[in-house]
């Protein structure tokens, strides 16, 4: 565990980018960034896997359209096969126009909801959670660069500052959150 | 930088010399702000109109529904009107998220916010009517396939109706968590920028914690566009099963083909016109005309002139449907020659004018960039958009298959009363929005500062080559060194600059700056916190850091300034000169030491 780290604060998101691509250059390995708007190619350049969240919407989709078929084919083919209006409710293949509608709005509301559920479980964000960015002013017009010293304090601020850095802090935690 | 080139020939979207934190102050003025008279004005009436509507509706619930003016003939008139009025303008909000966000559409970052607030709202109240139109709405949850002490008694999932109820469950909550998962991020900045702790409490609970790192704006970002790509069919699809109310029954006029793509533009183009209406007040109201531009207005003229002549095609196509089918009951159809000349003559005349002729005179430029005109243009759109869902539920109802059961219909005030009663609602949560939301998705509108803003787009125009970014070299330009925590460091070759550059060795600016600094009071920094002067409207970070060079940095000393230290404040700073006097600093600096 680092026992320091250093806040690099930047005022321009050009400036943050070239700054990351220079530490990561160093062979440094940056903690966290945090930016008040997203920047593009920044998880990139801090070198983040993409995210598959997508992948999982759509699996998510395909579960909500399975409901709706089971759920369908149960009501309407096999508990109660009822004549409505003449509509036939021998199979499920035979109705299923009138299905349609509700086996679309179960996709997307299964593939919508439960992918934005993942994002606030997967991020960790929900009511009552504080927030943890180090500064107040990186949700208005500050970028900061957050980088674990192992020792190698003196060569890191020299190279940050060099990166047009509007402030450097070397911040020792206090606390331990948890 | 070159990852920021936008072709010269687009307008700017951001006008202004604006920075990140000007964008920042600007959306968060109306919330950290108090509300002003007119807001107060506009409130009670909407309350008193929602009120209203209240009435009506416990009137309509605990006396029956034969209090409207709806007969055996004519079962559906204002209610499902109102309902698929409502419907569709709530669809214009998600094709400004969703479907401009596919189109990777910029103009639609400063309206997107406002017209998804304007969906939700719109949805809530079209979701009253199908509620309060039961005869029996204490036995609505019958509607939902709950397993039941009846033998599990289901639903019938062949009737459209139902599909309503799945497809308006659907919109709603998926609008719902894409418009507040966009809003994180901006109540995440009103959070910190509040000093309010009561508002402090608020907003870090509404943002959910909200950090901004690097990995939750990757998923921000595949979260929003796969929400746009699953949004943009659901908002074909919900109007579509709205169509179906009427597509798929028998009824002459309501059987066509046409409804669903002819209902969809529809909703887009009225829908359209209800953000028209909306923002044209909010941006004078809110002071936001340097996002919401003449240029924002005018294309969502061009999407209006669009939809609205997808629209006109389908009335032609009814009209002539109608005569080309050889079928004596198409007579009678909404769009038809009976139609125009029966005694809902009226009703005709106003659709037609209303969505067909007046929406043309958009095609001149002139008239489609002037702000009173489209205003007018899109009111005159709801009022017509409204006739054409009252004209294809009763007109087509009024006169079927058989003579015998032919009728007229005649609304009650209570039909009246609810609508009334829904525009009031809708207002006072649209007003009450505006107060206490970010109206402008601030965290979007940054990432196009630099692309689409005035003044970056006039820089790159005169020094093509020259990257564009701002870089503050100057590490106290924030705040006095003294307020810095942490171990403070920067390379040698800086520090000489702090100490050359923060005092002006101009010797007879020296005796300026003491005579002005004697006029307002010192800063002693031992024994005093400096404000943030930059909430005072008109002072960026460049005006403050000459601010700070001076040794002005509190409220307390700002307010003291008269013209003698404005025209002062001119010859030292030599920038901006009649600024300060012109945005009243003093006066702002006096209401912000209070608080």
């Amino acid at each position: 565990m680092a026992t320091k780290v250093i806040h690099a604060i930047y005022t321009d998101d050009d400036v943050l980018l070239d700054a990351v691509k220079k530490v990561r250059a160093a062979k440094y390995t940056i903690k966290e960034v945090f930016t008040p708007f997203p920047v593009h190619g920044l998880d990139k350049a801090v070198g983040i896997e993409p995210t598959r969240i997508a992948i999982a919407s759509f699996l998510y989709g395909l579960l909500g359209l399975t409901v709706a078929v089971v759920m369908m084919n149960y009501i309407m083919i096999v508990d109660w096969p009822q004549d409505i209006g003449g509509k036939p409710s021998f199979t499920f293949i035979q109705n299923m126009p009138a299905f349609i509608p509700i086996m679309f709005e179960l996709t997307v509301f299964f593939a919508g909801h439960l992918m934005v559920i993942t994002f606030y479980l997967r991020s960790k964000i929900w009511p009552f959670r504080k927030a943890e960015n180090p500064d107040l002013r990186t949700t208005d017009d500050h970028f900061l660069m957050e980088i674990e010293v192992h020792g190698e304090e003196t060569e890191l601020l020299k190279l940050l500052s060099n990166t047009h850095a509007s402030e450097v802090k070397v911040v020792e935690p206090l606390k331990i959150l948890g | 930088m070159s990852s920021h080139y936008e072709a010269p020939i687009r307008e700017p979207l951001i006008i202004g010399e604006k920075s990140y934190h000007d964008i920042s102050v600007d959306v968060g003025a109306p919330i950290l702000g108090r509300a002003n008279r007119s807001w107060y004005i506009a409130f009670s009436i909407a309350l008193v109109a929602f009120l209203w509507g209240i009435g009506c509706i416990i009137y309509t619930v605990s006396t029956g529904i034969g209090v409207w003016g709806l007969n055996k003939t004519i079962g559906w008139a204002w209610d499902i009107t109102n309902f698929v009025w409502w419907v569709g303008i709530g669809h214009a909000g998600t094709l400004i998220s969703a479907i401009l966000l596919l189109f990777r559409q910029k103009w639609r970052m400063a309206i997107n916010r406002s017209a998804e607030a304007m969906t939700i709202f719109a949805v809530i109240q079209a979701g009253l009517f199908p509620i309060i139109h039961m005869g029996r709405p204490w036995l609505a949850y019958w509607v939902l396939p709950i397993p039941n002490q009846f033998g599990s008694l289901w639903v019938n999932f062949n009737s459209p109706l139902l599909w309503d109820v799945f497809a308006i469950s659907t919109y709603l909550s998926i609008s719902l968590v894409f418009w507040y998962t966009g809003l994180l991020p901006d109540f995440a900045m009103i959070r910190d920028r509040t000093t309010k702790p009561f508002q402090k409490k608020i907003y870090s609970l509404l943002s959910f914690g909200w950090s901004g790192r690097v990995k939750d704006w990757q998923r921000f970002e595949e979260v929003s566009l796969v929400l746009a790509g699953l949004a943009t069919p659901l908002v074909l699809s919900v109007h579509t099963i709205v169509s179906f109310d009427f597509a798929t029954s028998v009824v002459p006029g309501w059987h066509s083909t046409i409804f669903p793509p002819y209902f969809v533009a529809g909703a887009i183009f009225s829908g359209f016109a209800m953000v028209q209406t909306l923002l044209i007040i909010m941006r004078k109201v809110s002071n936001l005309e340097n996002y919401i531009t003449i240029q924002h207005i005018e294309l969502m003229n061009k999407v209006i002139l669009l939809t609205g002549g997808i629209v006109t095609v389908a009335y032609l196509t009814e009209y002539f449907i109608g005569w080309y089918s050889g079928q004596s009951y198409e007579n009678y159809t909404y769009l038809s020659f009976g139609a125009a000349t029966g005694p809902y003559w009226w009703a005709f005349v106003m659709l037609i004018t209303c969505n067909l002729i007046v929406p043309l005179s958009l095609w001149v430029k002139k008239l489609r960039r002037n702000i009173m005109w489209t205003f007018m243009v899109a009111l005159i759109i709801n009022i017509g958009m409204w006739f054409e869902r009252f004209n294809i539920i009763v007109i087509d109802l009024t006169k079927d298959r058989l003579t015998s059961s032919w009728a007229m219909f005649q609304p009650t005030f209570v039909d009246i009363g609810t609508f009334i009663g829904t525009i009031g609602f809708f207002f006072v949560l649209f007003l009450l929005y505006a107060r206490t939301f970010p109206v402008i998705a601030q965290a979007e509108v940054k990432t196009i500062l630099k692309s689409s803003g005035e003044m970056y787009k006039k820089r790159r125009a005169e020094h093509p080559n020259e990257p564009i970014s701002h870089v503050d070299l100057d590490p106290t330009a924030e705040e006095p060194a003294s307020n810095i925590q942490g171990s403070y460091f920067t390379s040698t070759d800086k520090k000489e600059e702090i100490t050359t550059t923060d005092t002006i060795k101009d010797a007879s600016k020296d005796d300026k700056i003491n005579s002005l600094l004697s006029n307002v009071g010192t800063f002693d920094p031992k024994s005093q916190e400096a404000d943030n002067l930059k909430k005072i409207n008109g002072i960026g970070p460049v005006m403050e850091r000459k601010l700070h060079e001076l040794g002005i940095y509190t409220f307390e000393q700002v307010s003291k300034m008269t013209n003698l230290e404005y025209d002062m404040l001119d010859t030292i700073t030599g920038e901006f000169p009649g600024r300060a006097k012109r945005d009243d600093w003093a006066g702002q600096a006096k209401v912000l030491k209070k608080n």
